[in-house]
């Protein structure tokens, strides 16, 4: 059977992965709402479960243990986006602002 | 042998325990305290002194070793004592002089709140003083001889709340280390050539001619540098007349009796060595008849009662310094004690009037007090007419002896001497006539509140002229018959081995010179009385005194001058190092140091600027850079 993910090379999985870290990356860098900061942190691990995914098929991996660990990553991934939200709300109800370079007292 | 310590102890008794306890015991048992001591050490001495001329050799003294002080290799002094003929006749005079001022401060000092400190630092100076002159070594008279400054120092600050009293207390202190470097040169070359500081042995080697003559003079003039601190001669000269401040007692005791006397002893004292250096002889006779004249010309001009006597003194020890540097030590011994008798008396008499006048010192403030003060009257007048010498008083004959000495010796050094002597007359009846003649000029206190003084002092003032008027008993001139006369000279004989004997000369010179003394005496009453009492003339303001005048009561700007010479360019280098050096190099270096750390600091700040997508960049940038680094090498 032609398997869909064999038709690929496996330098696209890598290049699309790469381009969606940076994606991510650079809008956590340079964006100051928090709230797409914590989507551009969700998209960063989605790039890197996309890789997990794609070299488990590719390399030959009979138990799958790629593929399992992108789930624990999602487990991980959402236990953060629930505590990191919940901050969100607290500091948005302490100072009325989800942007983020205003929370800077820690310099004094 | 006990003797000399308990001499030393019993002043030194009495110092700690009023200075220990005095604050909690009653004022009549600190001021006896302090006044047994004393006399007790002055009957001791007086026993002494009876042994001694019995004894059988008659340049031997009493010898006391307490302990060995230092012993380094070929270093050893001994805490050691002597007390010989010289040495005796010192103890007496401070013993005797010093117990009759204690019991006159008894009464002066009661009133005052520091009664017991004043007690225990004359005790405390009468114990150094004793060191000084019964020391057998000379470093046993440099600790009497410091110990003595620290209590003129002590007793001139001692009301040390008037801030002018501290610092003429601090003048003085530091006019007599400056003398007292000088002795401790001398000190330094007389070990250094003869490996010992003790007088029996330094005093023969110096004697014997093995010395070459320029350590001779180096060592004399170095000692001659301390006496000349401490015996306020020119030109350290300046400090005795502001050591006024002090209580009076304190200017009877120590500026004028004792203390001042120690550089007239120490050279008595090194005789031999003195004898031997005629060129240090010289600088002595001239630094003294120098100060002698200067003394007494700016003496002619004070109106306070107590700067005429302080210059008067130094004009006095002027002249001991001239009997010194004419050889002639007994002269110069004589005045000495006689010079302690009339100036106490006067000094504690100008304490009289001052403790009459409530604490008024001003000449012009006083007059006509010859009513009401009849003891300090006739005290003072007798005091005044022994230091001027009228005939037969202790002044007189103690003057004309180094008035003919000086004849001996050098007719210009005796011309001198005589106008030194006749100013004397001119300023002491000038300041008598006004102060106890003429009418009253004070009008802030009333003339019925004057008083005379209680017993306590006036029994010293009158013991005290009963001194000044049979002192010369001690040294009567020859002319008078050999049975009585000389007696000090053969006294002191054996202790001055070297002293040659005095050519004698005619009695009838020595008549003609004695008369010219009394005519010149005569004159200056007539003169002075004729102003003063006369007269009644009062010593001019200070702003309406003629210029030459006021040359001499400015004291010949001699305290401005040093001002300028010395402590000027010093501030002003001390300024220069303040401003230059302190605070630009040393300020800006230290400064340097923290502006960098605070510079460097400021940096590293900003990198820590709160900021979290700036910590992130950075975290991401260091992330790629060691990925980097991994990848391509």
């Amino acid at each position: 059977m032609l398997n869909i993910f064999q038709s690929l090379e496996i330098s696209h999985y890598i290049y699309l992965s790469c381009v969606l870290f940076c994606i991510g990356l650079f809008g956590v860098l340079f964006r100051r709402n928090a709230i797409i900061l914590l989507m551009c942190i969700e998209l960063m691990l989605n790039a890197v479960n996309l890789l997990f995914a794609a070299f488990s098929e590719y390399m030959g991996d009979k138990d799958a243990n790629g593929q399992m660990f992108v789930f624990f990553i999602m487990v991980v991934a959402a236990a953060e986006a629930a505590v990191g939200l919940a901050i969100l709300v607290m500091v948005y109800r302490n100072t009325r602002k989800t942007d983020v370079s205003f929370l800077d007292s820690l310099k004094d | 042998m006990n003797s000399i310590g308990l001499i030393l102890g019993l002043p030194l008794a009495g110092f700690l325990i009023n200075g220990i306890f005095g604050k909690n015991l009653p004022k009549s048992i600190v001021g006896w305290l302090g006044t047994f001591t004393v006399l007790a050490s002055f009957v001791i001495a007086l026993g002494v002194f009876n042994d001694l001329r019995h004894a059988a050799i008659p340049s031997e003294g009493l010898h006391f070793k307490l302990f060995t002080f230092l012993n380094i290799e070929n270093f050893n002094v001994d805490f050691s004592f002597t007390l010989d003929r010289l040495s005796v006749m010192m103890t007496l005079i401070i013993t005797g002089i010093g117990s009759l001022i204690h019991l006159y401060s008894i009464a002066y000092m009661h009133e005052d709140e520091g009664f017991y400190k004043f007690f225990a630092y004359l005790n405390f100076f009468i114990f150094n003083m004793l060191m000084l002159v019964l020391g057998a070594n000379f470093l046993m008279l440099f600790f009497g001889w410091e110990g003595v400054g620290l209590c003129s120092y002590l007793l001139i600050g001692f009301w040390y709340k008037n801030a002018e009293y501290g610092k003429a207390a601090r003048k003085a202190f530091i006019m007599n280390r400056i003398g007292d470097l000088g002795l401790l040169m001398g000190l330094f070359l007389i070990f250094h050539q003869y490996q010992s500081l003790d007088y029996s042995i330094v005093l023969p080697k110096m004697a014997d001619g093995s010395t070459s003559q320029a350590m001779l003079t180096a060592i004399s003039m170095c000692l001659f540098v301390g006496a000349m601190g401490k015996s306020a001669q020119i030109p350290l000269y300046t400090w005795l007349p502001d050591a006024m401040a002090g209580p009076t007692p304190v200017s009877a005791l120590i500026h004028a009796a004792t203390m001042v006397t120690a550089g007239v002893y120490l050279v008595v004292r090194c005789e031999a060595l003195f004898y031997l250096s005629p060129i240090t002889n010289n600088v002595i006779l001239w630094v003294g008849l120098a100060t002698s004249l200067m003394a007494a010309l700016i003496g002619l001009k004070q109106n306070d009662i107590k700067k005429v006597l302080a210059y008067s003194t130094v004009s006095q020890l002027g002249l001991m310094f001239v009997a010194l540097g004419c050889g002639a030590y007994t002269a110069a011994m004589f005045h000495l004690a006689t010079h302690a008798f009339f100036k106490a008396l006067l000094f504690l008499g100008s304490g009289s009037v001052i403790h009459a006048m409530h604490h008024e010192q001003d000449i012009r403030q006083m007059g006509g007090l010859k009513s009401k003060m009849p003891i300090t009257y006739i005290t003072f007048l007798i005091g005044t007419l022994a230091i001027t010498g009228f005939p037969f008083l202790s002044g007189f004959f103690s003057k004309d002896e180094i008035l003919l000495a000086a004849f001996d010796h050098n007719k210009i050094v005796y011309v001198l001497s005589v106008i030194s002597a006749t100013i004397t007359g001119l300023y002491m009846f000038r300041m008598f006539f006004v102060t106890f003649h003429g009418t009253y000029r004070n009008h802030h206190h009333s003339f019925d509140k004057v008083h005379e003084s209680p017993w306590q002092m006036s029994l010293p003032l009158m013991i005290l002229a009963v001194l000044s008027v049979l002192g010369g008993l001690l040294n009567l001139p020859s002319y008078l018959g050999h049975n009585v006369s000389m007696k000090l000279s053969h006294w002191l004989a054996p202790i001055l081995p070297m002293a040659e004997s005095h050519a004698e000369m005619s009695h009838n010179t020595e008549f003609m010179l004695v008369g010219l003394v009394v005519l010149l005496f005569v004159l200056v009453v007539l003169y002075t009385r004729n102003k003063y009492v006369s007269k009644n003339a009062v010593p001019e303001e200070d702003a309406l005194t003629p210029s030459t005048g006021k040359v001499l009561a400015n004291k010949f700007y001699v305290d401005e001058l040093y001002d300028m010479v010395f402590v000027k360019p010093l501030e002003l280098l001390s300024s220069l190092v303040d401003n230059m050096i302190d605070s630009k190099l040393i300020g800006g270096l230290i400064a340097g140091v923290s502006t960098l750390l605070l510079a460097i600091s400021g940096l590293n700040k900003k990198i820590q600027n709160g900021n979290i997508e700036y910590y992130l960049t950075f975290m991401v940038l260091a992330l790629a850079l060691f990925l980097g680094f991994n990848l391509f090498f």
